[in-house]
């Protein structure tokens, strides 16, 4: 019989007024009694909703089972069929969204925690020995990834197991991609993304960073020069948007990509980081998707007092309930239906303030997304000495303008087939750099996806 | 790895490296940069490539010890491994229909100054070479400017090596005299750059200048590395480093390159006095 108790197991996490002065991880996941007695309020449906609205199908009441049973290994066998990084997505999928908002416990009661047994199964699993990872057969066929966030990294770890000689080009100096620049060490540990990429080097997959595909190297010069057979473009969606407002280049303004990709990437949060970041006395973050709490939380743990401006409501906001939740109690500040016009200097051309208009919300559109529209005369100034801006990110141009016959969208996404082909013969794209920024899981989808049409491609030719 | 082949000094705060990089030294041209790290806990910093050698697979670099890591970089050695070298990154310098050129460099922006004018006269270009040091114990590259540039003016502040006097008056002396120049480049200080253009401005002459500020990625990801050139926002990653020195708002760029200036300060100490410490 399900426990039927309404409400899921709480997950331990550090207090708000200890976590956020530290970079440690704010949630501590699930002891093996709680991820059983969470799995014990599963219903196994028959029908698997949860399933359904999982972007790669795991099989959720499947490995809930086995962790129901104390048998993790199983259920971690169970997640990986479908996941390629269930401790990433364990810990950053929208779970509230997708498998947990079709879950028949949630309609009257809360619904199993899925995310977080997910979690757990992965932490358990890389906590065990590691087992001697078999080295699939080589099978002569050789590709290339260009990237190595979430969607490379799938990629790359589909098609090594099939025995294709991989190799994944990084531009930076580690791999990870966003999860290594982007996602803060306090909400995704770093010694995770490592273990995922040396579970992938164990396969065989060779990793070549400080390699700018279209500046050290060409798509075109892969295919042949070097006997790249297939070629997968998971190359993100990196470019940073500004609003194009009066102010935005004066010193102490940044990018939520440059602020992060210093604290995160270059460790700039440490004592003894060689490379500088200055959250200031007063930080305002303007936007409201999870780049843009990152941002505040990380602003907040350098000891910023910290506002978060945002031209919607709280309902609209983009970034996930928890995240919201989280940087609130943490204790940063929310101005909403506030949309800056202008960022105000002092004397040496240093951020002074951000002169905001005050919104209100329409009627919503056809589609059903309430405009935000400016009242007159409305403006007021905020003192910052630190703004920080996260409005959302393009894909790198890059590639595309090195790459003749890769078509692409308007604004800059890659044309792609629900598999993954692009215009050009072999190559492939996904995730973020086709779609615009979205979500690991999805991009980690794209990857595995593409990854099955690469092979189909290579072993038809 | 990145090998450090050659190590030489060309004067007390300005080293020459030549690095093993063939991939970066299949790919560059004169105006492009790379960006490295020397160590697994290093910052990176972007330098402009001063040389390349495609066959031999390496790429020169030439930096000024201004801070820790270029501190660091220096008390490196023949033989040793830089641990991240990326590029070619940017855009290169453009070449083409340009038949006679000034190229103005100060202090060690003349080591990217050099092969700007080595392409131009390898294509045939008429090229003249304004090179300005603050003392001559700070004077670069003097018998390689010479050997490829049609006419070679070296300037000092205080008349310690050619003549006695800035750039700009070198410049203007040479426009004054009738030399007419399809463009002028520009590369080195910020504030030496704003004085060619706003010289330049007057007599109309189109002038490229070769910016470097702060950046991280290189690869158009950050920002950090924004100008304001036209009242548009660039990206000196990608879009430059080189731009239109009549549009560039010098002032901004300066205020931000100063933006860790104290942090830099700080470091540059701390490193200096580890590397003392070693020694005693």
């Amino acid at each position: 019989m399900p426990d039927m108790s309404p409400k899921r197991n709480e997950m331990p996490v550090q207090e708000p007024d200890v976590r956020n002065k530290n970079f440690s991880e704010v949630a501590l996941g699930y002891t093996e009694e709680q991820a059983i007695n969470e799995a014990k309020r599963c219903l196994g449906c028959k029908n698997k909703p949860c399933t359904g609205a999982c972007p790669v199908q795991i099989d959720i009441p499947a490995f809930i089972a086995e962790v129901a049973q104390g048998n993790f290994a199983e259920a971690y066998k169970i997640i990986t069929k479908a996941s390629s990084l269930p401790a990433v997505c364990g810990r950053v999928c929208p779970q509230e969204n997708q498998c947990e908002s079709k879950c028949v416990r949630g309609i009257k009661d809360e619904p199993v925690a899925i995310g977080r047994i997910e979690r757990f199964v992965a932490d358990w699993h890389n906590a065990q020995p590691d087992a001697a990872v078999e080295k699939p057969e080589p099978n002569g066929h050789k590709a290339a990834v260009i990237g190595s966030g979430p969607s490379g990294l799938a990629c790359a770890g589909d098609l090594a197991k099939k025995g294709y000689d991989v190799t994944v080009f990084e531009a930076l100096h580690v791999a990870g991609g966003v999860l290594s620049y982007g996602i803060p060490e306090f909400r995704l540990p770093k010694s995770i993304v490592q273990k995922e990429i040396d579970g992938l080097k164990a396969l065989g997959v060779k990793l070549e960073t400080n390699t700018v595909v279209g500046k050290t190297i060409s798509i075109d010069e892969l295919m042949n020069e070097e006997g790249f057979e297939s070629v997968f473009i998971g190359s993100g969606a990196g470019l940073p948007r500004f609003m194009n407002i009066p102010g935005e280049n004066l010193s102490g303004v940044y990018s939520a990509n440059e602020f992060l990709t210093r604290i995160n990437l270059m460790k700039a949060y440490k004592p003894d980081g060689t490379t500088p970041v200055k959250a200031g006395k007063k930080a305002v973050i303007v936007g409201g998707g999870n780049v843009a709490m990152d941002a505040a939380r990380c602003a907040k743990r350098l000891g910023a007092d910290v506002t978060v401006v945002y031209r919607r409501t709280e309902k609209e906001l983009p970034a996930r309930a928890e995240e919201v939740e989280h940087a609130m109690e943490e204790g940063i500040a929310f101005r909403f239906l506030t949309n800056p016009v202008k960022i105000t200097s002092d004397e040496n051309g240093w951020v002074k303030g951000v002169v905001c208009e005050q919104m209100e919300l329409s009627e919503p559109d056809a589609s059903g997304r309430a405009r935000a529209v400016p009242v007159p005369d409305s403006n007021s100034e905020i003192a910052a000495d630190c703004v920080i801006m996260s409005i959302g990110t393009s894909p790198n141009p890059l590639i595309k303008s090195t790459t003749d016959g890769l078509n692409t969208q308007k604004w800059g996404g890659i044309i792609a087939d629900e598999n993954g082909l692009t215009s050009r013969k072999g190559v492939y794209a996904g995730g973020d750099a086709v779609t615009g920024a979205a979500t690991v899981i999805l991009a980690m989808g794209a990857g595995k996806k593409a990854a099955a049409a690469m092979d189909e491609y290579m072993q038809g030719k | 790895m990145f090998e450090i082949l050659e190590k030489r000094s060309l004067n007390p705060t300005v080293t020459l490296m030549r690095i093993n990089a063939p991939r970066v030294a299949a790919k560059a041209e004169p105006g492009q940069f790379i960006i490295l790290r020397t160590d697994s806990e290093s910052e990176r910093i972007p330098l402009t490539i001063a040389d390349y050698d495609r066959s031999g697979g390496s790429v020169t670099i030439i930096f000024q010890i201004v801070g820790a890591t270029t501190e660091k970089l220096n008390h490196m050695n023949e033989g040793e491994c830089l641990c991240d070298f990326v590029g070619p990154l940017g855009r290169a310098t453009e070449t083409d229909g340009l038949e006679k050129v000034a190229v103005v460099g100060g202090g060690v922006g003349c080591a990217i100054a050099y092969p700007v004018v080595k392409k131009l006269r390898e294509l045939g270009c008429e090229v003249h070479a304004v090179a300005g040091f603050r003392n001559s114990e700070l004077v670069i590259l003097e018998d390689e400017f010479r050997a490829v540039s049609s006419k070679f003016i070296l300037m000092s502040d205080d008349g310690s090596a050619g003549e006695k006097g800035l750039v700009t008056d070198a410049l203007k002396k040479l426009i004054d005299s009738g030399e007419k120049y399809d463009r002028v480049i520009t590369i080195g200080p910020l504030i030496m750059m704003k004085f060619v253009c706003q010289l330049t401005k007057q007599y109309d002459i189109p002038t490229v200048a070769s910016m470097n500020p702060i950046m991280i990625d290189g690869t158009g990801m950050c920002g950090g590395c924004r100008l304001t050139v036209g009242g548009e926002t660039k990206f000196a990653c990608v879009d430059g480093p080189e731009f239109d020195g009549h549009l560039i708002d010098f002032d901004e760029a300066m205020a931000r390159g100063a933006m860790y200036r104290d942090f830099e300060r700080r470091a540059h100490e701390d490193t200096c006095s580890l590397f003392r410490k070693e020694v005693n």
